[in-house]
């Protein structure tokens, strides 16, 4: 770099304001900075061209960068390319910048149509079919207004959803008739007299009142006790065995 | 008016979208085609002729009454209607390779873009505007995509011949001799 004063090339100088945006790719990019400075695309001075290119990248966001960034290391390829020797009587050489030129024609082609498309894609909008109503307005959500106490409550709803830890669920096993007839002669052990519905405990399913009457009648068949209903429908007594019957 | 004529414009009226020609005949299944053809033409004219509010378009290979484009403004300031939503130059871009190229692979779009076209191509078919329409060789057998019959209404275009030829374009793709001459 040396300190001469430049020639102030104002106009080249305003070609780097540039909006990354209003672009729709690296080659859109390239194509804009060939255009401005009116430059003859089958002649492109590819060191100029890709130092601009560089510099207008700088301003990019890093979304697309990496398209960016692709092209600027081939355009820097091709510079490198052309600082090259080569043989002066060498008929095989090819300007290295042929497909840089081959891309950037059939680029501009694309572009060419895409802008007639965008004609015809706005005169098209200008004429509307039947059924075209206009599109709902997009409301933006209303802001969140909680209170404290909504937000306790929430809170608890959340913590009562949560999963409570089980270490170990004892499920009670319904009474079998050996189960029921050990529990009789225990109660009968305790007290001479029951009630069957002392004997069933408290919500008996129905395996633990089935198991209790047939120990009940067995029990009685083999005369280890007595059973007695004092009134019709009334409650079952069950006592222990008078001494004579259990002998 | 024409008996025929008169069914054209009901039906054209009360259908949302361009109707082809196919789908009008059950009006009148005796008639043949060229009694359609004049039928639509008389309705064409007319509605020039009496400098109405709609014209008979023909677009995506049908037919379709829409308000004529000097009534846009004011239907738009109105709030009657709106203009859809435009579609970006990206957007655009790719379109017109699909359009001339179909059908083409995402590789050989983004080799012309210079640029990822992943987001842009799945736009592109949510809207109906490309469809896949097969695989290509190669590694991964790529999807090919086409553009749709929504993408002629887009640019109001009866039939993929309405597009500009290629030759017709200001910049034709030079021959790489020509270029290495320098």
């Amino acid at each position: 770099m040396t300190t001469a004063p430049a020639p102030a090339p104002a106009t080249a100088d305003r070609s780097f304001v540039i909006q990354l945006d209003e672009f729709s790719g690296p080659l859109d990019l390239l194509l804009h900075l060939i255009r401005e400075q009116e430059i003859d695309i089958t002649n492109i001075p590819i060191a100029k061209i890709a130092d601009q290119f560089l510099g207008a990248i700088d301003a990019l966001g890093l979304n697309e960068a990496a398209d960016y960034l692709e092209m600027a290391a081939y355009l820097l390829r091709i510079k490198i390319q052309m600082l090259l020797p080569r043989p002066l009587d060498d008929d095989d050489w090819e300007d290295p910048r042929a497909e840089l030129v081959r891309r950037l024609l059939e680029y501009e082609q694309i572009r060419e149509v895409a802008d007639w498309f965008i004609q015809q894609a706005s005169a098209r909008s200008d004429r509307f079919g039947r059924g075209q109503v206009p599109e709902a307005a997009e409301v933006p959500p209303p802001p969140v207004l909680v209170n404290v106490e909504e937000l306790l409550a929430a809170a608890e709803r959340l913590v009562e959803s949560l999963p409570q830890r089980i270490m170990h669920r004892v499920v009670p096993r319904p009474l079998d008739v050996e189960g029921a007839t050990r529990r009789i002669q225990e109660l009968l052990a305790e007290k001479p007299e029951l009630d069957f519905i002392e004997l069933l405990g408290e919500e008996p399913t129905v395996t633990d009142v089935i198991s209790c009457l047939i120990a009940l009648l067995e029990l009685a068949r083999l005369g280890a006790l007595q059973v007695a209903q004092p009134q019709a429908f009334g409650s079952v007594l069950i006592l222990r065995a008078t001494a004579d019957q259990a002998a | 008016m024409q008996q025929l004529t008169r069914l054209l414009e009901a039906a054209l009226f009360a259908a949302a979208r361009p109707l082809p020609l196919d789908e009008l005949r059950p009006l009148d299944p005796d008639a043949p085609e060229a009694e359609f053809r004049a039928a639509l033409d008389e309705l064409r004219e007319r509605y020039v002729r009496e400098e109405h509010g709609v014209e008979l378009a023909e677009l995506a290979e049908g037919f379709q009454i829409l308000t004529r484009a000097d009534c846009a403004e004011v239907l738009a300031q109105a709030q009657i209607v709106s203009r859809p939503r435009r579609l970006s130059v990206a957007a655009m871009e790719t379109l017109a390779i699909i359009a001339y190229r179909q059908p083409v692979g995402r590789s050989e779009i983004e080799e012309i873009r210079g640029v990822a076209a992943d987001g842009v191509l799945r736009m592109l078919q949510e809207r109906g505007l490309i469809e896949v329409v097969g695989r290509g060789e190669g590694i991964g057998r790529p999807l090919l995509y086409g553009t749709t019959a929504a993408f002629l209404e887009l640019l109001g275009l009866r039939e993929l011949s309405g597009l500009p030829r290629v030759d017709e374009l200001s910049v034709a793709l030079k021959p790489l001799e020509e270029v290495s001459e320098q």
